[in-house]
C-alpha cells in the first residue's frame, strides 16, 4: 500500500532521512517509531505530498507522492501532530468544511466517523479552539477520515495525551482497521509498539529493522537481566567497569544489563532477575550495534 | 463552487474575529474624520508684533490690515526692534512687521516707502508662509492705495485652478483614501496567510485536493470586496462631511481602485510567500509601505524631489493611485486622460502577480 525506497532529504547541511525505504501492507497498522529528531514528521511529510525527497521513491496504492500527487491527496487522510484544524471555527464547521473540501459529504461517509464524532457531537457548536486536547484529537481524527481515505496517517496523535485517551486511541485505530484502512501511525513511545502489527525502528534518519513487535523482540540475541540496588546510580558506574558486562543501561526503576558470559556473576546487595526484552530494548540493542559498526 | 465554500469560511473568520471587523468599521471613519484636520500644511494663527514708528493712519492702515487676514493674530506692539526681538525669543511672535517713520509721507509723495519683515524659520514651512503672507497683504495695501490716487496700476487678481480655496483638505483626502486602501489590502491578506502557515492550518488544507490558486483567490476576494467597500465608506464621509465630491467620474476611480487593490494583495502575497512567521510579514509589509507612502506623491508633491527619487517614483503603484485620485477629485480628469497612469498601474499589477504566483509554487 506504502513503499518506501531509499528516501534521502536534507535541509541544508542537515540530513533528516539517509536512505529510508519500508513497505506498508493493505490493511495493516504500521508503526513508525523513534525518539524525536529522528526524521519521523519529515517522512510523513513526504508520504503526504507535502515537500518532495531530494533523491528516492514513495508510492502509495501505487501512485508516485511527486507526479500523482493530486490522486493521492484524494486518497490520503493526514492528522499532523500539531492541531492543525481552524480554531475560531465550531467544531461542526470543521467536519462539513472539510468534507466539502473533498467534494463529500457528512452524511455520506458519516458511518465511518460516527463513533469518534458521536462523542464530540454535544459540543457541535463549540469553537475547535476551546475543545480539551483529547477533544481536539478526535475532531482532528474524524476531519482526517470523513472522505473515507484508503490510507490513514497519524503523526504522534498520543503525544501529550493522558493514558487512558491514548487507550482509548488506539481501539479506535483497530476499529478503523477493521473497516479496511490501512494505518501510517508514528510514535516516539517504544510502548505503543505492540499494539501496531508491524513496526519500523527509526533513528537518525535511518531505519534500524522492520517487523512485527513480536518478531523483533525474539531476535534480541542475549539474555537480558533486570538489576536493582539501593544506590541505581553507583551501580550503574560499577557494573560497566565489569569486563563481564557487555551493555547496561537505565530502564524505569531497574538497571537493563547483558553479560558477556552465560552464567550471571553473583553481586552483593544487588537484585537480579531475568526480565523480557522490550522493544525499547531492541531499539538501544540495534542502535548501539550500528553505532559501533 | 468550492471556492464558495471556501469564501463562506474566510467571511466567517474574518467575522469572529475580535479584532478586525471593527477595524474595517473605525478606520475608515477614523481616517475621513481625523486626519484630514492633523495632516494640515496650512500656517493659521501667526502670531504678529509691529513696531509701527510712523503712527500715522496708513501706518495704522496697514497694521489693522494685517491683523484682519485669517493668517495673522496681532500678538504685541513694539516699541523697538530689539523689545521685537525679544518677543520672538520669548516664542510669543513669529514675524515682525516694522513700518519706518515717514511711512506715510513718502507714500502721498509717490515714493516707495520701505518696511521691514522679519520671520523665525526655525520651522521653515511656517517662517517662509508668514513672511511670504505679510508681503501679499502689503502688496494688496498698496494696489489699494494705487487705486485710490490717480493713474492706477496694473491689478494682480490670483486665480488658483481646482482647488480654488487652496483647501489643503481636498488635496490630503484623496491620498488618504490610497493609504487606507495599501494598508487593508496588503496588510491583512498576507497577515491572513502567514497566519495559517503560523497556525499549522495551511498543512492540513494542503493535503487536500484543493488547488492552491483557489486557495489563494479564496484569500485575497474577500479583502478585494473590503477594499472596495472602504472606499466607498471614504468617498461618501467626505462628500457628507467636506462637501468633497470627485468631479470626475466616480467609475474610472473605482477602476483604478481595482487594479490597485490587486497590485497591493499581490505585494501582500509576495511577502507572506517569503516569510513564516506573523512577526516578519509585518515588518517587511510596513518597511515596503513606508518606502511606497513616502515617495507617492501623497504626503509631499512629487516635482519636490531630487531627479533621482522622481525616477525611483515610477515603480510606485501608490504613485499612479493617488495621481488619478486627484485628477479625478479635483481636475474631473476622465480615462482617457488617465491612460498612462492606468496602464502602469495594470502593468505593476501583472507583475507582483506572477511574482506572487511563482514564488508560491517554488515551495
Amino acid at each position: 500500500m506504502i513503499v518506501a525506497d531509499n528516501i534521502h532529504k536534507n535541509y541544508r547541511e542537515v540530513e533528516a532521512l539517509k536512505g529510508v525505504g519500508f513497505t506498508v501492507n493493505a490493511g495493516e497498522i504500521f508503526g513508525l517509531i523513534g525518539p524525536d529528531g529522528a526524521g519521523k514528521t519529515t517522512l510523513f511529510r513526504i508520504l503526504t505530498t507535502l515537500i518532495t525527497a531530494d533523491s528516492g521513491r514513495a508510492t502509495i496504492d501505487g501512485l508516485d507522492t511527486v507526479t500523482d500527487f493530486e490522486q493521492i491527496r484524494k486518497r490520503i487522510g493526514y492528522m499532523p501532530g500539531k492541531f492543525a484544524l481552524y480554531q475560531d471555527l465550531t467544531v461542526e464547521e470543521n467536519l462539513k468544511f472539510y468534507a466539502t473540501v473533498f467534494n463529500t459529504t457528512v452524511e455520506e461517509n458519516y458511518e465511518l466517523v460516527r463513533e469518534i464524532y458521536g462523542q464530540l457531537e454535544p459540543f457541535a457548536n463549540r469553537r475547535a479552539g476551546a475543545l480539551s486536547g483529547g477533544m481536539k484529537q478526535k475532531l482532528a481524527l474524524s476531519c482526517a477520515l470523513i472522505h473515507r481515505p484508503a490510507v490513514l496517517m497519524l503523526d504522534e496523535p498520543t503525544t501529550g495525551v493522558d493514558p487512558v485517551s491514548r487507550g482509548e486511541f488506539q481501539s479506535m485505530l483497530e476499529r478503523l482497521k477493521r473497516q479496511g484502512i490501512t494505518i501510517l501511525i508514528s510514535t516516539p513511545y517504544m510502548d505503543e509498539a505492540n499494539r501496531c502489527d508491524r513496526i519500523a525502528l527509526i533513528q537518525n534518519g535511518k531505519i534500524l529493522t522492520v517487523d512485527s513487535p513480536d518478531k523483533i523482540i525474539a531476535s534480541y540475541p542475549d539474555s537480558l537481566y533486570a538489576a536493582k540496588s539501593d544506590n541505581n546510580y553507583r551501580l550503574l558506574g560499577r557494573l560497566n567497569e565489569r569486563p563481564d558486562v557487555k551493555r547496561c543501561y537505565v530502564s524505569g526503576e531497574y538497571l537493563r544489563v547483558t553479560f558477556n558470559t552465560e552464567a550471571v556473576p553473583a553481586l552483593d546487595g544487588v537484585e537480579i532477575k531475568p526480565v523480557q526484552p522490550t522493544v525499547e530494548d531492541c531499539f538501544i540493542y540495534l542502535n548501539s550495534k550500528r553505532n559501533n559498526l | 463552487m468550492l471556492l464558495k465554500y471556501l469564501l463562506e469560511k474566510e467571511f466567517k473568520q474574518i467575522r469572529r474575529n475580535p479584532f478586525l471587523p471593527r477595524l474595517i468599521a473605525a478606520y475608515p471613519i477614523f481616517a475621513m474624520m481625523v486626519f484630514p484636520w492633523v495632516v494640515d500644511l496650512e500656517v493659521r494663527d501667526i502670531n504678529l508684533c509691529v513696531i509701527d514708528n510712523d503712527r500715522s493712519a496708513y501706518s495704522r492702515r496697514l497694521v489693522a490690515q494685517a491683523s484682519a487676514s485669517r493668517y495673522f493674530h496681532l500678538s504685541e506692539l513694539a516699541a523697538t526692534y530689539d523689545e521685537a526681538m525679544e518677543s520672538i525669543q520669548r516664542n510669543q511672535s513669529d514675524v515682525i512687521l516694522e513700518i519706518n517713520p515717514g511711512f506715510e509721507r513718502e507714500l502721498m509723495r509717490g515714493d516707495c516707502p520701505d518696511v521691514m519683515i522679519s520671520a523665525n524659520s526655525v520651522n521653515g514651512t511656517r517662517g517662509g508662509f508668514a513672511g511670504n503672507y505679510l508681503s501679499q497683504i502689503i502688496a494688496d495695501f498698496s494696489a489699494d492705495i494705487a487705486r485710490e490716487s490717480p493713474g492706477s496700476l496694473i491689478e494682480i487678481t490670483p486665480q488658483y485652478r481646482y482647488n480654488p480655496h487652496l483647501d489643503y483638505k481636498n488635496y490630503v483626502i484623496p491620498a488618504l483614501m490610497v493609504i487606507l486602501l495599501t494598508i487593508i489590502c496588503g496588510f491583512l491578506p498576507a497577515l491572513n496567510i502567514v497566519g495559517e502557515k503560523e497556525k499549522g492550518t495551511i498543512e492540513q488544507i494542503n493535503v487536500t485536493p484543493v488547488k492552491k490558486y483557489l486557495f489563494i483567490l479564496s484569500k485575497l476576494i474577500p479583502y478585494w470586496i473590503i477594499g472596495v467597500f472602504i472606499l466607498t465608506v471614504c468617498i461618501g464621509l467626505a462628500a457628507l462631511t467636506y462637501g468633497l465630491i470627485p468631479a470626475g467620474n466616480l467609475l474610472v476611480i473605482y477602476l483604478f481602485a481595482v487594479l490597485f487593490v490587486i497590485t497591493c494583495s499581490g505585494l501582500g502575497l509576495v511577502v507572506s510567500n517569503y516569510s513564516s512567521t506573523m512577526q516578519q510579514a509585518m515588518f517587511v509589509m510596513f518597511f515596503f509601505t513606508i518606502v511606497m507612502l513616502l515617495m507617492s506623491g501623497a504626503l509631499t508633491p512629487v516635482k519636490s524631489m531630487p531627479q533621482w527619487a522622481q525616477t525611483i517614483t515610477w515603480f510606485n503603484p501608490l504613485r499612479y493611485f493617488v495621481e488619478a485620485m486627484r485628477a479625478v477629485y479635483l481636475k474631473g480628469s476622465g480615462f482617457w486622460d488617465l491612460r498612462t497612469q492606468c496602464f502602469v498601474l495594470l502593468g505593476i499589477a501583472g507583475f507582483f502577480s506572477l511574482w506572487a504566483v511563482w514564488s508560491y509554487k517554488k515551495k
